[in-house]
């Protein structure tokens, strides 16, 4: 009973919400660039990459201190950084394939490590293990604080650099025929996405953490057009998901925070990608169907009219089988909007005919369309 | 019915709309073909060019239309058609060697399943000489220059042996004296009694190379003879104000259009 | 009966072979990072067949774990198509969000059975053994031997049936769908068999080394061959061997073994890399600094043969007319001297440069050729 009482104490609880706080809006603002850069998959190579650093760190130093961890975790995410460059510069392989190469071979060598390491009487199990899923429930206000002195310089380099970064992710040689150092600027940028990376290891853990960096700016970008808003938005959505997966995570047991954050992260951006104004499925849905409605109105308008010049009588009503038999779609439906316009009207035995409104509608929408060609020429 | 084979169109494409997103990319497009023809299809970026080949060829699924080739509905295994990719839509660092690129031209008359035998090796050697490229028969295809890869495209295209020939863009990124010797080759093509259509985008060169040309814009502009396609009227309206800055380029490259 | 030992190196032979001939394709398709998606997802597929088979060695596991896989790839392709994300983050969001599904459900519920979260990652290739294929009494060896040979075969049939197939939708999808083989159907198929290998793979060596055997024997592969029939083969081989010294290494340093396989995959990779025969680091190295210094030494060779033609027989001249006209600094200039002399093109007499019968020679060529 005791242990549940410090399991749930507000202190706890406190530390676990700062951390994830943190880690959801600098990996949210990162992951725009990395998402916006089409790199979101170089997330996923450096956390994987990560691995072997926390290894070798404790290994060389015995300790357990975060920061030791951490710094051996940036040191092996970034030379995996370099190694993905160097196979994509110099041969012939895409860069998908480096990325893969990487992602699994230093994840492979640093299982190795890390059964090595558990092997090591100062190693107790617990200790590494949490870098492969993260557990927020660990964290302990020493790993905040470092947490955060990483996330405040992170995020004060994007303020600086805010401009020269915008311009880099937009247009690459435009800022080259600045004369903005492109090179130095795109490693900066990447160094920042490490420093992200390694602040999540703890909470997220090395094989989800590539979720955090792009869920949250794929969401943000369902909503704005505008950099500023998004990685606002984006620093939003990765502290909620961050901060409700932590919660979750430590109050039930038996529940890994990575997965738990990432699968409110994937809520979402399931939310966005339907939901979001303008931009989202159900509006596409919705347009679509207008104009596909608006579509069929038009058709049998023109329809109708061609009939009405063969016929003597323009106003001959036609059987819906006939209409049917020419037009696409869903008649009925098309003839009951048409009738709701006073374009047409219904006889019995089901059928339709044009009305004088609806004949001088089809006469404009027809000319109107040839108007509009010729003045595309 | 009564038409004799040798007058029915070679492609046949009536009232053909392709929408992408709701805009059209092709619209109301009438296109025919005679047979053993060079034709170039002409037009402005974005204007449907490579569209029109590729739902000719049925890699795009039409929103209206009908498309008939040699009076009937298009189906791959008729073998009807050779096609002749833009050369940067593939990844020359694939593994493989020219004679092998110039091998799946044999493909179609494959089927599944076979491989290639003695007599298609033979067959693709032969293309490959055609072009002048048979000491390149056992090089990797990185190996090319931009000229060499063309050539090994039309050697596969000959490889084919289609009635009819659908090229995106040959002659892009090629140099001249490339040009000229592929410009030959489809000459030999034609000469054979085979049907050529080429996406072009080079006015200056269109009287040179080709005698038919269809003017396309979304909608077709022109369709005919060159000398009778090529008028200021229907340039401008394909290409719209640009037409005057292609044509003020100078009295003489004027007058070989019209003359 | 083979040692355990014995078995888990055929075993792991066996997988890494299986592995690699896919990766071929997914290399040359760009779609390496769909084995790093399939393998990741296809828990979910294993835990749900699970809790209603209860049964860890189902074949049901196998079945719902490749339609798992495909599922990865259909689920992606859909948010593509919808133009809302590139390619790259559909990847990135997809199989997270399966894989965390998979990976709670293990931690929820399933904390009694043998598979957990390190299983995943790791794969338990050292218990293969104990799962025998016992048939009429008669122990046929470890089921594994069975699988992974099976689906070796498997794939190795359908690459070799379908060679040609496969060859011309990977090189030219769109001259494929022209003839008639729907580039479509042969993603498909093959996204299907990356599932089941990935799937039975998994079981073994865990979803990481997954996307090692597919990835990186076949990369290496294309950095030693211009032959597509020769990658799969040597492909193949790699991804026995990185399977083989992966397994002395775990041995001897007492580690992972699925881990150290990786490690192996990416050393024998790196090594391909430095000293790959035609486009190796080092052979490119090494042919710059030569080109370097090839250009000037044989300007110099054919700047020496002129003033010999035209009895000029003034090096000094020579070379200081090299320095004005080509703009060469005097250190440079004294650097191409040396080298000359050292490729045995001229020779030095006191302050006089003397072209050598070689030197002479290389000038004629370097003039025929411009």
């Amino acid at each position: 009973m005791d242990f549940l009482i410090s399991i749930f104490s507000d202190y706890t609880l406190q530390v676990v919400t700062a951390g994830a706080l943190i880690l959801g809006i600098t990996s949210g603002v990162l992951g725009t660039f990395a998402v916006l850069r089409q790199q979101s998959l170089l997330g996923d190579a450096i956390s994987h990459a990560t691995l072997p650093g926390v290894g070798i760190a404790f290994f060389l130093t015995q300790s357990k201190d975060p920061l030791v961890l951490l710094i051996g975790a940036a040191i092996s995410g970034w030379v995996g950084t370099l190694l993905i460059n160097l196979i994509t510069e110099t041969t012939r392989i895409k860069r998908d394939t480096a990325l893969g190469i990487i992602l699994s071979v230093f994840f492979g060598f640093g299982l190795v490590m890390i059964t090595i390491v558990q092997r090591m009487p100062t190693a107790t199990k617990a200790g590494l293990d949490k870098f492969l899923f993260g557990n927020a429930a660990t964290l302990l206000y020493s790993d905040v604080e470092l947490m955060m002195n990483l996330a405040g310089l992170a995020l004060l380099l994007i303020f600086i650099f805010w401009k020269e970064f915008k311009v880099i992710t937009f247009d690459k040689d435009f800022a080259q025929s600045l004369g903005l150092p492109v090179q130095r600027l795109e490693i900066l940028l990447t160094s920042l996405i490490v420093i992200a990376i390694v602040i999540g290891l703890q909470t997220v853990g090395v094989v989800l953490m590539s979720a955090m960096l792009v869920a949250p700016a794929a969401s943000a970008r369902q909503w704005t057009d505008r950099l500023g808003i998004m990685i606002v938005l984006s620093a939003l959505f990765g502290a909620t998901a961050g901060v409700a997966g932590a919660i979750t995570s430590s109050l039930i047991l038996k529940l890994p925070t990575g997965p738990m954050i990432v699968i409110y992260l994937s809520v979402i951006v399931l939310f966005s990608l339907i939901l979001a104004p303008n931009r989202g499925l159900l509006w596409d849905w919705l347009r679509a169907a207008r104009h596909r409605q608006k579509m069929h109105t038009t058709t049998m308008l023109k329809n109708l009219l061609l009939f009405s010049e063969i016929q003597t009588n323009p106003f001959h009503p036609h059987d819906i089988a006939a209409l049917k038999a020419i037009g696409k779609g869903p008649i009925n439906k098309t003839m009951v909007e048409l009738s709701k316009k006073g374009w047409a009207k219904q006889y019995p035995d089901k059928r339709w005919a044009l009305t004088s409104t609806g004949l001088n509608e089809a006469r404009r929408l027809t000319e109107e369309f040839e108007e509009q060609f010729e003045s595309m020429e | 019915m009564m038409t004799p084979a040798s007058e029915i169109p070679a492609i046949d494409v009536t009232d053909l709309t392709v929408a992408y997103r709701e805009k059209p990319v092709l619209w109301d497009v009438d296109f025919q073909s005679p047979q053993g023809v060079l034709l170039a299809i002409v037009g402005p970026n974005g204007a449907g060019k490579s569209t029109l080949i590729k739902t000719i060829l049925g890699l795009i699924k039409p929103a209206a239309g009908r498309i008939l080739v040699l009076g009937n509905r298009y189906r791959p295994q008729t073998r009807l058609i050779g096609y002749v990719p833009q050369r940067t839509s593939v990844d020359w660092d694939f593994p493989t060697t020219v004679l092998d690129v110039v091998l799946m031209g044999r493909y179609g008359h494959l089927g599944w399943i076979r491989r290639p035998e003695k007599e298609d090796y033979r067959l693709a050697m032969e293309c490959l000489e055609k072009v002048g490229m048979t000491d390149f028969a056992h090089r990797q295809i990185s190996q090319l220059s931009g000229g060499q890869q063309q050539r090994v495209f039309i050697a596969r295209a000959f490889l084919q042996d289609a009635p009819i020939y659908l090229m995106d863009e040959p002659f892009a990124g090629v140099d001249a004296a490339t040009e000229l010797s592929l410009v030959s080759l489809l000459r030999e093509l034609k000469n054979k009694g085979k049907t050529v259509i080429c996406v072009h985008h080079d006015l200056q060169t269109l009287r040179d190379y080709f005698e038919w040309v269809m003017l396309l814009n979304v909608r077709r502009i022109a369709l005919g003879k060159v000398e009778d396609v090529l008028t200021e009227e229907n340039l401008r309206r394909a290409y719209g104000g640009r037409a005057a800055f292609l044509m003020g380029k100078g009295a003489d490259e004027k007058e070989s259009w019209t003359s | 009966m083979l040692s355990p030992q014995v078995e888990i190196i055929i075993l792991a032979c066996l997988t890494a072979a299986a592995c690699a001939v896919v990766g071929v394709f997914l290399i040359l398709r760009r779609v390496a990072l769909m084995s790093d998606a399939i393998s990741h997802a296809i828990l979910l597929g294993i835990v749900v067949a699970f809790f209603y088979t209860k049964n860890l060695s189902s074949p049901w596991l196998l079945i719902a774990a490749a339609i798992t896989g495909v599922l990865t790839v259909t689920l992606t392709e859909l948010i593509i198509h919808t133009q809302k994300l590139k390619k790259d983050a559909a990847i990135g969001l997809v199989f997270p969000f399966l894989f965390s599904i998979g990976v709670i459900m293990i931690n929820r519920y399933t904390s009694d059975v043998h598979i957990d979260s390190d299983c995943v990652l790791f794969g338990e290739i050292a218990f293969s053994p104990f799962n025998r294929f016992v048939l009429g009494g008669t122990d046929l060896g470890p089921l594994g031997f069975w699988t992974m040979g099976g689906i070796f075969l498997a794939n190795l049939a359908f690459i070799s049936l379908f060679y040609k197939e496969l060859k011309l939708a990977t090189f030219d999808a769109g001259l494929a769908a022209a003839l008639g083989f729907s580039p479509l159907i042969i993603h498909y198929v093959l996204m299907t068999l990356v599932s089941v290998t990935a799937v039975s793979a998994f079981e073994h060596v865990g979803s990481i080394l997954v996307v090692a055997l597919m990835i990186a024997p076949p990369a290496t592969a294309y950095l030693l061959t211009d032959r597509l029939s020769h990658m799969v083969i040597l492909s193949a081989l790699l991804g026995m061997a990185a399977a083989l010294s992966g397994y002395f290494m775990a041995y001897y340093l007492d580690a992972s073994i699925a881990g150290s396989m990786a490690t192996m995959s990416g050393v024998i990779f790196l090594l391909a890399l430095i000293f790959a025969p035609e486009r190796g680091l080092l052979v490119k190295y090494v042919l710059r600094r030569w080109q370097r210094w090839e250009f000037p030494t044989e300007t110099l060779a054919v700047h020496l043969l002129q003033a010999e033609m035209t009895q000029a027989d003034d090096t000094e001249h020579v070379v200081s007319h090299m320095k004005r006209h080509m703009l060469w600094p005097d250190e440079f200039t004294s650097e191409v001297i040396a080298r000359s002399i050292e490729e045995g093109i001229i020779t030095k007499d006191g302050n006089k440069l003397i072209l050598t019968d070689y030197g002479r020679e290389k000038a004629k060529v370097a003039i025929a050729q411009s």
